[in-house]
This record gives structure tokens, C-alpha cells and sequence, in this order.
């Protein structure tokens, strides 16, 4: 029973929206079907949520390695919970002014808008800019040329690199001749970008789609009920 | 004073007729034409029009300086009326009047209503307004319209005609395979390694860290994501290594421990299953990061397991991988985070081998037809790409654009029936020009 109705539910639901996408009077099922998923996730918030409380809170009363981290971890959800919840700093709606928490939440000079503009978006930058240094590591070791394809890969890496530069233009300012100015590396990466790549990522993309549909009919079919923790 | 009087008359009497003569109106658009719009559920109505001339968008201008400014359009005011109603009857009310629906920006030439009623008759006019709101006069359509709800979505056939096709081969294999027949499939080394990785974990007695991507439950990377869960998992337990798997999203927290303590009481460890190594962490993309990276820095687990949907955490999350010297195994079907995971991890499943890890991992004979029908599935699209390439290479190289040739002519019903949207149709319309198409 554990396993059976979850996968009922799922063929279900997958046959449901495969239905709405080909018959116009089903459309809207679709969009059901995405209602109910959203209220389940909005249900599910609060289990994750109590569970990220209930580790750290573990980790603080055992006072185990690291446990000062997960004071930090609640003071900031508590406070972010609170702000956020009773919509602090937030002034009424103009069009209904009686009505206090009428607000849009996350309204300029408000609470939660200062921890966003002030602690989210600055951390979530300084995240995504670590990404340059972690992508020349990652390039560094890519582009070494161990055997031809590392070799192909390198030299291919090369002219990108130097095309999507001014350097691509300037190295052969002057001195190539008209008929060969499609050898420009800014030329040349238009063409490894419109014809090679272009060519490769269409193969990968039929396969995942082919890939995807075949998955789904395993789902719908109950061949595949792994995802339910059963082989 | 009696002669000023008149003389006064006659200064407003010229202001007034002056005024009359600059007061000129935009010239109205033409053609207004209304459908109903083809495969839908009859909630919306098609309306095109031609521009007006003094619209200075309408390419059929051949000099917009000559447009007396004073009458160039600034919008198109569409109204529209109903007549009937879907029992037959006469509206009342004040749908039964001439009301706006919309504004149309100068240069639109077309509007899509879809604040219509199923089965209701309605008719449609538009007239041209300037910028000083001189309207032209109003153009009716001749026909009036009533939306209709098909019952299938024609447009759609080609993709339908696929599925059932590709949904043949994978039922047909599935089948051969419940017969006892056996299907080959090749090795894929990524999926191989998987035991690798977690044998190495536990003989260095550090966990295994398994990610399944930052996307939802209702993705179809994190189900394949946790299928792989489900063998990792087992194997851990059959082992004694420990799994961590820290996830993105609540439900798919849910999901995940079900999966494990599911392989663990496969494996007959039910008793190791440990409920909080599978935990949410946020949902903030790189917070998220920040979390896993963390505890890869603090923890250095043997093997590191990336299998879902990832986007610009990637490479961080591989590359913190190789810096504590785990063995990594990743696979997505994000064509643009597979380069990332490429350079940084030592296996890396491509796209479609990710789907069918499921499948491989089970050795389920079942799942492994799914696996052989998918094959055929490939060689049909290949077929069509082959066909279609040499029909384009063959009407590029010959000039043949005109539609009554066969080879333009199957060329523009692959491009947009099989390819587009304009369903099983007819052999030989659309348009075949190949020159800067990357469709």
C-alpha cells in the first residue's frame, strides 16, 4: 500500500498531463495538476524547514564540531521567518490602506527587502564570481595536451578564447590578406560555434529528449518504481 | 460696437474652420479578418488586419515622410460585439454593445481575444487612431465568428504520431524482453565506476556524498537522479559506507529518504539507515552551494555522486570535488553544464546515459527493452536528420525553391509539419528557404 498509491498517483498524474498537452479540452487539467504540486511543495517547505531546525538545534544541544555555525543558521532563519512573516517595515497597500499587512512583502526599505538587497544578493554574487577562478582551474587541467582529442580540444579552446577577444581582430590586423580573412580567430569562432558546436549539442539534445521520453514511459508504465525506493 | 461684433464672429468663424481643415483623420486599416483560433479549447479568437497608409510601420509605404504627421497612427482601437449566445439566444447587457478589447500598438497587424466565450457568436470592427485622437472610421469584418473547441490538437499530430511510434518500440522490446529474450546493452563506464566509488569510500572509511541536482520532484532529472540513489544507496548499505545526501528542495528531501531506507532494508541493513544524512538544506541556488561545498571541505568524502539537473553550481561543486581528491561521478542532461563536469569529474554521464542509468544499474530485463526501444527510437529520428539533411543539401545546391519541385517540396513539409506546428497538412506548402535557417 505504501508503494502502490504513490504509484498510482504518479501514472496518474503523468498520463494526466501527456492527456492535456494533445486534447485542448484537458489543458487546463494540466495546470491543476501544477496547483496541487505547488500547494505539496508549499506544505513540504515547512518540513524542510523543521528539519533544517531540528539538525542544527541537535548539533548545538550536543555541542557537537562546528556547533557555533548552527547558531548563526538559527538566529538567521528565525529572524529571516519572523521579518519576513509579519511583513516588518512593510507599509499598507494604498488601495486598501485599513488593511495593515496589505503590502507587497518585499517592498522597497522594508525588512525583508534590506536582508535581501543587503545579505542575499551580495552573497549569492560572491558565490557565482568565485565561478571565474574555479572555471581557469577546471580550463587548466581541461586543456593539457595528453593525446590528440586533449590536443584538438586545446588548440579549438585557443582560437575561442582569443576570437571572443579584441586580440582575435588585432593579431591579424595589417598583414592577411582579403582572401583569407576568414582565417581571423574572430571568424573562426563564429563558425566553431554556428557549425561544430552547434552540430554536437543537437546530438546530445535528441538524445535527452529520446532519453526522457523513454524514462517517462518506464514511470507511467511501472517498470521503473526505483524513484519509490523499490528495484 | 456694432461693427465689431460681426468682425469678431468672422476671426472665430475662420479659427473654427481652420481648426475643421488640419483636423484630419488617420486613414482606417482594411481587411480585418477574424477565426477562430485553430486547436484550442475555443477560449480565443484570431483577428489580422492590414496596416493603414498612414501607418508609418505598413511596409508598403514607399516614403513615410510623406505621411502628413497630423495622421499617423498611433493605435489600432479594436471593439467588438455579441450577438448570440452558445444556447442560441440574443445577449443582453452590455456585451450586446460596441465595447474596446484592445489598443493595438501601431505597426500590430494582428490581436488574439481570448476573453471569449465557448460557442458565442461575436463580430469584430477597428478603426485608426492618431496621436491628437482622430479615430478613422470603423472597418467590420464581414464575417462574424464562433469560437469552437476541437478535440484534438492538430497541430500537434507529428509529435503525437512519434510518441506512439517511439512508445511502439519501447512497449515492443519490453515485451520481448518479459518473453525471455535477451537484449545486449553496451558497458558505460561512468556507471560502472559507482561501485568503484563507493568500495573506495568505505575502505578510506569517509562517506559518500550523493547531490541530485537543485531542480524539484516533478523534474525528470531528479526521478533519475534518485533511481541512481536507489543502487548508490543499496550498495553503501551492502558495503557499510555512509551516504550523505544533502538536497535543494523539501519534497524531493521526502522522496529521497524513501529511496534510501528502502535500499537499505533491500541490502538487510534497515538497522544503518540513518534518516538525517538525507537533509534539506535551502533553496537559494548558491547557498545551496555554500552548504555542499562546505561540508565536502570539512568532511572530504571519498566519492562525490552529481546526478540531476544542475546549472551554474557545476563547476563549483566539481571542482571543490577535485580539490579534496574525491572520485566524481556526474550526469545531467543540461547540455551546457557537461563541458564543466567533463573537465572536472572522472566519470561523466552524457545526457542519455543518464536515463538510462535506471534502467542499467536495476539489470531489470524489463527496463533493459526500454533501453533497446529507445535505441530504435534514435535510428528513426536519425533516419528523418539524414533525409532531411540531404533533401536541404540537394534544394540548397540545385536552387530549387519553387514548392512544385519534390525535393523543396518534402523539405518544407519536414521543416514545418514533422518539425513545426502545422500538423499533417499538405504535401508541398510552407516555406523551404534553407539559406540562414537554424531551425
Amino acid at each position: 500500500m505504501k508503494r502502490t498509491v504513490p504509484l498510482i498517483i504518479a501514472i496518474v498524474a503523468g498520463f494526466v498531463l501527456l492527456i492535456a498537452n494533445f486534447i485542448p479540452f484537458a489543458e487546463s487539467w494540466g495546470l491543476t495538476a501544477q496547483e496541487w504540486f505547488n500547494i505539496l511543495a508549499v506544505g513540504a517547505m515547512i518540513l524542510g524547514g523543521g528539519n533544517l531546525l531540528k539538525l542544527h538545534l541537535m548539533k548545538v544541544s550536543g555541542q557537537r564540531k562546528g556547533w557555533g555555525y548552527s547558531v548563526v543558521t538559527i538566529v538567521c532563519f528565525t529572524a529571516t521567518l519572523i521579518i519576513g512573516m509579519f511583513k516588518m517595515g512593510v507599509n499598507p497597500n494604498p488601495l486598501t490602506p485599513d488593511y495593515a499587512w496589505s503590502g507587497y512583502y518585499l517592498e522597497s526599505g522594508s525588512g525583508l527587502w534590506w536582508i535581501y538587497q543587503h545579505m542575499v544578493v551580495p552573497l549569492t554574487s560572491m558565490m557565482f564570481a568565485m565561478l571565474a577562478f574555479y572555471v581557469a582551474t577546471a580550463a587548466f587541467r581541461a586543456f593539457r595536451a595528453k593525446n590528440t582529442e586533449a590536443t584538438l580540444l586545446l588548440i579549438t579552446a585557443g582560437i575561442v578564447l582569443l576570437g571572443r577577444t579584441y586580440a582575435g581582430v588585432w593579431l591579424f590586423e595589417g598583414w592577411l590578406p582579403e582572401s583569407m580573412q576568414w582565417l581571423r580567430f574572430d571568424n573562426l569562432t563564429v563558425w566553431i560555434m554556428e557549425i561544430p558546436n552547434t552540430g554536437g549539442t543537437r546530438a546530445i539534445t535528441i538524445g535527452i529528449a529520446l532519453g526522457v521520453v523513454a524514462t517517462s514511459l518506464r514511470i507511467l508504465l511501472g517498470v521503473d518504481r526505483s524513484y519509490l525506493g523499490q528495484d | 460696437m456694432r461693427k465689431r461684433i460681426p468682425f469678431i464672429t468672422a476671426v472665430f468663424a475662420t479659427l473654427a474652420l481652420a481648426n475643421v481643415a488640419t483636423a484630419q483623420a488617420p486613414a482606417p486599416p482594411s481587411d480585418l479578418s477574424v477565426q477562430d483560433t485553430p486547436d484550442d479549447s475555443g477560449k480565443s479568437v484570431d483577428l489580422q488586419w492590414s496596416l493603414s497608409n498612414t501607418d508609418i510601420f505598413n511596409p508598403l509605404l514607399a516614403d513615410v515622410t510623406l505621411v502628413d504627421p497630423s495622421t499617423i497612427v498611433a493605435t489600432y482601437s479594436v471593439e467588438r460585439i455579441t450577438s448570440l449566445d452558445a444556447n442560441g439566444k440574443e445577449v443582453a447587457g452590455e456585451d450586446s454593445q460596441w465595447r474596446v478589447i484592445t489598443e493595438a500598438g501601431a505597426g500590430d497587424s494582428s490581436y488574439v481575444d481570448r476573453t471569449v466565450e465557448l460557442g458565442w457568436t461575436y463580430n469584430y470592427r477597428i478603426c485608426a487612431v492618431d496621436n491628437q485622437g482622430d479615430a478613422s472610421h470603423w472597418v467590420e469584418a464581414t464575417t462574424t465568428v464562433v469560437p469552437e473547441m476541437q478535440i484534438f490538437d492538430s497541430s500537434k499530430a507529428w509529435l503525437a504520431i512519434f510518441m506512439l511510434v517511439f512508445g511502439g518500440f519501447v512497449v515492443y522490446f519490453i515485451n520481448e524482453a518479459r518473453s525471455g529474450k535477451t537484449l545486449w546493452v553496451r558497458k558505460i563506464a561512468g556507471l560502472e565506476a559507482i561501485d568503484e566509488a563507493v568500495g573506495r569510500a568505505t575502505e578510506m572509511g569517509r562517506p559518500v556524498l550523493f547531490v541530485t541536482g537543485i531542480q524539484d520532484i516533478n523534474e525528470i532529472q531528479t526521478l533519475a537522479g534518485l533511481t541512481v540513489l536507489s543502487r548508490v544507496a543499496k550498495t553503501a548499505a551492502e558495503y557499510g559506507a555512509q551516504i550523505e545526501v544533502p538536497t535543494c528542495r523539501s519534497l524531493v528531501m521526502a522522496a529521497a529518504r524513501e529511496t534510501v531506507e528502502s535500499a537499505y532494508l533491500a541490502a538487510g541493513a534497515p538497522d544503518a539507515y540513518q534518516p538525517d544524512k538525507i537533509h534539506y538544506l535551502t533553496d537559494e541556488q548558491f547557498a545551496f552551494v555554500a552548504g555542499v561545498t562546505g561540508y565536502m571541505v570539512r568532511e572530504e568524502p571519498a566519492a562525490c555522486i552529481y546526478m540531476g539537473g544542475f546549472y551554474a553550481e557545476s563547476l563549483i561543486l566539481a571542482e571543490t570535488g577535485n580539490f579534496i581528491g574525491a572520485i566524481q561521478v556526474a550526469g545531467t542532461a543540461m547540455p551546457s553544464q557537461l563541458p564543466f563536469f567533463v573537465a572536472s569529474c572522472d566519470y561523466t554521464l552524457i545526457g542519455e546515459e543518464f536515463f538510462a542509468a535506471s534502467a542499467y544499474l536495476s539489470g531489470d530485463p524489463l527496463q533493459i527493452g526500454s533501453l533497446k526501444g529507445q535505441d530504435y527510437g534514435k535510428f528513426f529520428s536519425v533516419l528523418i536528420l539524414v533525409i532531411g539533411l540531404f533533401l536541404a543539401t540537394t534544394v540548397s545546391l540545385t536552387q530549387s525553391t519553387e514548392s512544385a519541385g519534390f525535393g523543396s517540396g518534402a523539405l518544407g513539409y519536414i521543416k514545418n509539419n514533422m518539425l513545426g506546428s502545422e500538423g499533417l497538412g499538405s504535401f508541398g506548402g510552407g516555406n523551404t528557404d534553407t539559406e540562414g535557417d537554424d531551425s
